[in-house]
């Protein structure tokens, strides 16, 4: 079995772990109860939101300066799953708001830099769905990569200042100590699954590029055929 | 004998000027560009609904949407031009630092967007019956740095969208995620000077603008060489 497999199958067996702790074992929030246990989930995915775009954009600096094969498939598996996470961090935290909130959506600075992160990333994917040839692409895409992540802070702060309702970061020292291990044991849960997923689709990645190098001057669609027809 | 190389300085001068006058020699474009924003104004208005209360209070957004919508026309006319006949990989063997294109592109752009601006501003005023509570010069740095703003980052984006066959959806899509920090402090410092600043937030204002500028203009020169090398 490859090494991601095992990563990926304690990735699950952590988060299962953490989330029967978080649901079952750990007291109620103070202020929210139950539903504040929505916690053990939304936190892990967007700390691992985070470190994902983070490896994408170390991918994206690597892909730019040597123009190796290796990281650009690497900024494509990291934005696609951090893209993932992404949406699934606005769900959870729309799901979340309802109930505490009153509402599904507020223009507080975090969701609203969390919104706009999501669109960008989606932009790196368009773009490189939109450009066929490899090395022109490879470029596009870690240059905008590049500049993704680096205006997520740029726009936290813009957005700041209009208002704030998010709570502040949790982290260790802001949580009770019952809450702090399934905090822990799911995010690393999460982390070994996105860890998973990256290494699979890098796999699936490289696997498309060095084929389209192979065959440089056949259009996608016939380099699909000759894949298939390779493979049989 | 070769003759020296001109400094950077005197490179994106002969940039801006070349750009320039491309646009000067093509002035129906700017014509529909600025008829293009002012017909968006009034939709903005229709969509709203008559009330001068509401109209001025949202003025400077509105004026902003409409230049935004417009500049992603001047950034993607700006490398159309260079991709018919190969121009750009002509302008690349010249000898001239690549930097130097990209600066003296951008600065081309943000002029073309400030003319716009002085276009568009004066209708708005107009339309929404506008006055500038702060005295009128006080609009030149919001329109400047926020013109900046949205030129420097969509030269790069231009470049690299030159030759994706669907750029007109493509560069306002990876644009306008980026450039929501200088939209939020153009509209707010805008607004500030049309509505009057009793709390001084002016200036706060436009270095939020300014670090934009700064941040974008630095990353794209050094990320330009690379986009138009490929």
């Amino acid at each position: 079995m490859k090494w991601e497999n095992w990563v990926g199958l304690l990735g699950l067996a952590l988060i299962s772990v953490g989330h029967y702790q978080g649901l079952f074992v750990a007291p109620p929030e103070a202020m929210m109860g139950d539903v504040g246990r929505i916690l053990y989930a939304h936190v892990p995915t967007a700390w691992v939101a985070l470190v994902v775009y983070l490896v994408a954009f170390v991918a994206a600096v690597g892909s730019l300066g040597s123009g190796k094969r290796g990281w650009d498939a690497l900024v494509e598996s990291a934005v696609e799953v951090g893209v993932v996470l992404n949406l699934l961090l606005l769900f959870q935290g729309a799901v979340w708001a309802k109930p505490t909130w009153g509402v599904f959506w507020t223009w507080d600075p975090r969701l609203t830099t969390t919104a706009i992160m999501a669109v960008s990333f989606i932009g790196v994917l368009v773009l490189r769905a939109m450009l066929n040839r490899p090395a022109q692409r490879a470029v596009a895409s870690a240059v905008y990569t590049i500049f993704a992540f680096v205006s997520v802070p740029v726009v936290y702060f813009s957005v700041k200042w209009w208002k704030t309702l998010h709570q502040p970061f949790s982290s260790p020292q802001t949580v009770d100590s019952p809450m702090v291990t399934p905090l822990r044991v799911a995010a690393f849960g999460m982390l070994f699954l996105a860890v998973f997923l990256m290494a699979r689709r890098w796999r699936l990645a490289y696997a498309k590029l060095s084929r389209e190098d192979e065959a440089p001057d056949l259009p996608p669609a016939a380099a699909a055929i000759q894949l298939e027809g390779g493979g049989s | 004998m070769i003759a020296a190389r001109p400094g950077l300085v005197r490179q994106i001068v002969a940039v801006i000027h070349k750009d320039l006058l491309v646009e000067w020699r093509g002035q129906a474009r700017l014509l529909a560009m600025g008829t293009y924003a002012v017909t968006l104004l009034l939709l903005f208005s229709f969509a709203v609904g008559p009330d001068t209360k509401t109209l001025q209070q949202h003025a400077a957004g509105y004026v902003w949407l409409a230049l935004l919508s417009a500049s992603t026309m001047t950034l993607t006319q700006s490398f159309r031009v260079e991709t018919e006949a190969g121009a750009l990989e002509a302008l690349l063997m010249l000898p001239v630092d690549h930097r130097a294109i990209y600066f003296g592109k951008a600065l081309a752009n943000t002029a073309l967007l400030v003319v716009l601006a002085c276009l568009v501003m004066p209708v708005a005023a107009i339309l929404f019956d506008l006055s500038a509570a702060e005295g009128l010069y006080w609009l030149l740095p919001p329109i400047v740095l926020g013109a900046a703003g949205l030129a420097g980052p969509g030269t790069l984006y231009a470049a690299l969208t030159a030759r994706v066959a669907a750029q007109q959806l493509m560069l306002p899509l990876l644009l306008f995620p980026l450039i929501v920090p200088a939209l939020v402090a153009a509209v707010k410092s805008t607004s500030l000077v049309l509505q009057g600043d009793p709390m001084g937030q002016m200036s706060s204002w436009l270095i939020v603008l300014a670090s934009f500028d700064l941040i974008f203009w630095s990353l794209s020169g050094l990320l330009f060489a690379k986009v138009v090398e490929e």
